[in-house]
């Protein structure tokens, strides 16, 4: 996937665009947190390359992390999705798609004070496997769900 | 060997047969039971966050707007309750209006206040109709949001509705195209389906207020809000009929037809679809 | 703002639920549009939402994320009256921030 503008303009020179929109106060509030796209894990194809990427191993099936999602999926362009952790300590909850092109959907940074529980739509590819992996004091857990997606007849 | 002896050499397998007959039938019913509860449970799942409220946001913006060479806004436009009276409107369309002495659905409205108050053509009013956030879209989702919790009311008490409903009806029952489809081959028997997706009965007045009162709808598989009118169009085209064009007599007299059916309905749209 | 994103705020307590709808294509990239033609990737990347001088949540999101996407969460130490800011940044270069009140 490409980055387009953003990495166009950092692989610049010494002083890149961004450093001066920098400087003057121009970047939108996402980008001054210095946060950088984890292009790899986003590329990755696999459910362990995708841990592996999000700097973990082997994770563990655990029932305090909680995958609510429908059965059957109408339309795999928008499946509802809900995951709680019940773990004590909740840093990290990333999505896997397994069958997707990529396997990464997305992944969210809990904070300390925003509970651990989060909901969201995600794009199925077709029925498979969905992942929910919380990582709690540094160590990875999950719970997998399988979600049929079904191909369209008619559609309301 | 005697018939008795026959008959008792029968029935074990008639047993067996019925038996299997029975899992099978029970066991397929079973299994469409439940794939429908979920299919539901799932569509339960989309109503909270209609993407659709984006368009009706942006729709309620263009209302106000000023546009076209008379640089005038849609305020005063009449969808038949009056210059700019919204609430209520869209559940008593299609209907006949005076000016343009034609039953008019909510598309073909919005163009006319366009032509006439702002001053377009009816080719820059429909400019791009059914590309990603149009105008058209925009409009059709809020106005049609301004009648939220409304009953509908068919309009049928002059010929002109009249006959345009009756054409409607014809149109539902009429078969043609290379797959010899009407719309009634599958929207007139109760419980039917089309791989996983029921397909409404449009006879059934329950069943046609199911389906009307959702539209305009979000549909997922577009990412798009579509307008009644143009999810009917749509039909035709899966029928494989030549599509209708846009905001043609025959489509306006088949939703005609329909909303007939679904009076009484109480207006939820804008809905969200697969 | 109203036709780019939609945010719902529910106060319980301390703790706020926040849901918003955000207007996005999420475009993976992988689209043929009528034409035939690849419709280029263009998704959110980043997402911060900020709570006072606090970040209550931020993301990382891939074009597998459904177009006009939907976000549910829920912090606490909300207080009524004060505000959230939501600002994302796209794969190409786009970004937005909006602001909304907790109610």
């Amino acid at each position: 996937m490409k980055q387009g503008r953003r990495q166009f303009l950092k692989s610049g020179g010494e002083i890149s665009l961004l450093a001066l929109m920098a400087t003057a106060g121009l970047l939108p509030d996402v980008v001054s947190s210095a946060e950088e796209w984890n292009q790899a894990a986003f590329s990755a194809k696999s459910v362990d390359d995708v841990v592996k990427l999000l700097g973990g191993s082997a994770p563990q099936q655990s029932d305090q992390v909680i995958l609510n999602g429908p059965e059957i999926a109408e339309n795999g362009a928008v499946v509802p999705l809900e995951i709680s952790s019940a773990l004590p300590d909740c840093d990290s909850i990333a999505i896997l798609i397994e069958k997707n092109p990529n396997t990464l959907a997305a992944t969210f940074d809990i904070p300390p004070g925003t509970l651990p529980d989060i909901q969201t739509r995600v794009k199925m590819n077709e029925t498979c496997n969905v992942y929910a992996v919380v990582k709690s004091h540094g160590k990875f857990f999950y719970a997998a769900k399988e979600i049929k997606v079904t191909l369209g007849g008619c559609g309301g | 060997m005697s018939l008795s002896a026959h008959a008792g050499r029968l029935t074990i397998p008639l047993t067996l047969l019925c038996v299997t007959w029975c899992i099978v039938a029970h066991g397929d019913e079973a299994q469409d039971a439940r794939a429908r509860e979920e299919i539901h449970k799932y569509r339960e799942m989309l109503q909270e966050g209609n993407p659709a409220e984006l368009s009706e946001a942006r729709g309620e913006e263009l209302w106000s707007t000023p546009a076209g060479p008379r640089q005038a806004t849609l305020e005063q436009c009449d969808l038949g309750l009056g210059p700019g009276k919204l609430d209520g409107a869209y559940a008593r369309l299609p209907r006949y209006f005076p000016d343009t002495k034609q039953v008019q659905d909510l598309d073909s409205r919005l163009v006319t206040c366009m032509i006439e108050l702002q001053g377009r053509t009816r080719e820059q009013a429909i400019r791009d109709w059914h590309k990603p956030s149009s105008e058209m879209e925009a409009l059709v989702t809020f106005v049609a949001g301004k009648s939220r919790g409304v009953k509908i009311e068919a309009a049928n008490t002059r010929s002109e509705e009249q006959q345009m409903s009756a054409l409607g009806e014809a149109l539902f029952f009429r078969r043609s195209g290379p797959l010899d489809f009407s719309c009634a081959t599958c929207h007139s028997h109760p419980d039917r389906r089309i791989r996983l997706q029921e397909v409404r009965d449009l006879l059934l007045p329950a069943d046609a207020r199911a389906v009307l009162t959702q539209w305009p709808a979000y549909r997922v598989s577009q990412g798009q809000v579509w307008s009644m009118e143009r999810r009917l169009i749509d039909c035709m085209r899966q029928m494989r009929w030549p599509e209708p064009q846009y905001q043609s007599e025959a489509i306006i007299a088949l939703e005609a037809f329909l909303q007939k059916n679904a009076d009484g309905g109480v207006m939820q749209a804008p809905g969200i679809k697969r | 703002m109203a036709n780019a994103i939609k945010v719902r705020t529910k106060l319980d307590g301390d703790v706020a639920l926040i849901r918003l709808l955000i207007s996005h294509p999420m475009e993976t990239g992988l689209r043929k549009d009528a034409e035939g033609q690849l419709v280029p990737a263009h998704f959110i990347e980043l997402l911060t939402i900020t709570y006072k001088d606090r970040t209550v949540l931020s993301a990382q999101w891939g074009p597998a994320v459904s177009r006009n996407p939907y976000l549910a969460f829920r912090f606490k130490g909300a207080e009524k009256g004060e505000k959230i800011k939501i600002s994302w940044l796209d794969n190409l270069g786009e970004s937005r921030t909006d602001e909304a009140t907790i109610e």
